[in-house]
């Protein structure tokens, strides 16, 4: 896995619109790759839950536009695709908890509490640290 | 993401167009609850054949109306979802309890 093929970064600010933007780019990186439609849909979904992640728990109360979304999507040859989500918002107070399917936070807003359970189904690893500093999710695809 | 709405005979039919998202999934529930609660209709059909992205954000937006039609007493139907849209339903493991119907011709 060491030899990357291709690397891309971004940072936007927390802005639902942005949620969007993130699979746009997602698309186009991976549009090269001769990834099936099948994977693209599932790595389009896993980002786009966690920057929906960060930018609806993680900033929750604040303004978006002055809070950063880091997206980093980097392939390898052996075709394992990393997926890097990172926020400076709030944290995760128990990971283990937010797992669990149909767990959430925010009910009023009808989240449906399957967005880590769908990340965590969709790639072949995930690995989560937070803290009250922030958030980093890292996935793991081996694409076919 | 763009909503057509059309009531045919006793159903409201939505047909959802484009990505369903965290931030396009409030309008268009505010849009189907208003046409729910005007039209009374005996089924709630969401037809997601022209919807080309869902994540979570549409799973609760579905598990919503889902609850919200059986309220209203009445049947929510999802006409024609994607793969991609099964699979996740699937996942969640509510598949079993929604009425998903796969007919092309817009009949249910």
């Amino acid at each position: 896995m060491k030899e990357i093929s291709n690397t891309v970064r971004v940072r936007f600010p927390a802005l639902s619109e942005n949620e969007s933007v993130a699979r746009v780019i997602t698309t186009g990186f991976l549009m090269h790759q001769g990834v099936t439609p099948a994977a693209l849909a599932d790595i389009k979904t896993v980002v786009s839950e966690a920057v929906t992640n960060a930018i609806v728990h993680g900033y929750r109360g604040r303004d978006g536009a002055r809070c950063p979304v880091f997206l980093e999507l980097t392939m390898y040859a052996d075709r394992t695709l990393v997926v890097k989500v990172r926020d400076k918002g709030r944290g995760i107070e128990d990971i283990e908890k937010a797992m669990q399917p149909f767990f959430t936070t925010d009910r009023e807003g009808e989240r449906s509490g399957m967005g880590l359970p769908i990340m965590d189904a969709f790639t072949d690893q995930m690995k989560i640290t937070s803290s009250p500093a922030g958030t980093r999710v890292v996935m793991k695809k081996r694409l076919p | 993401m763009k909503a057509t709405t059309a009531n045919c005979g006793e159903d409201l039919v939505v047909r959802v167009l484009g990505d369903v998202d965290h931030h396009t999934s409030v309008g268009l529930r505010e849009e189907i609850d208003r046409q729910l609660a005007a039209s009374a209709p005996r089924r709630l059909v969401l037809d997601l054949s022209g919807t080309e992205f869902m994540d979570s954000s549409g799973l609760g937006l579905i598990l919503g109306r889902y609850r919200k039609a059986q309220e209203a007493g009445c049947e929510l139907v999802l006409l024609r979802p994607t793969s991609a849209i099964l699979r996740i339903l699937h996942l969640a493991g509510v598949d079993g309890m929604l009425t998903i119907r796969q007919e092309k011709g817009g009949q249910v």
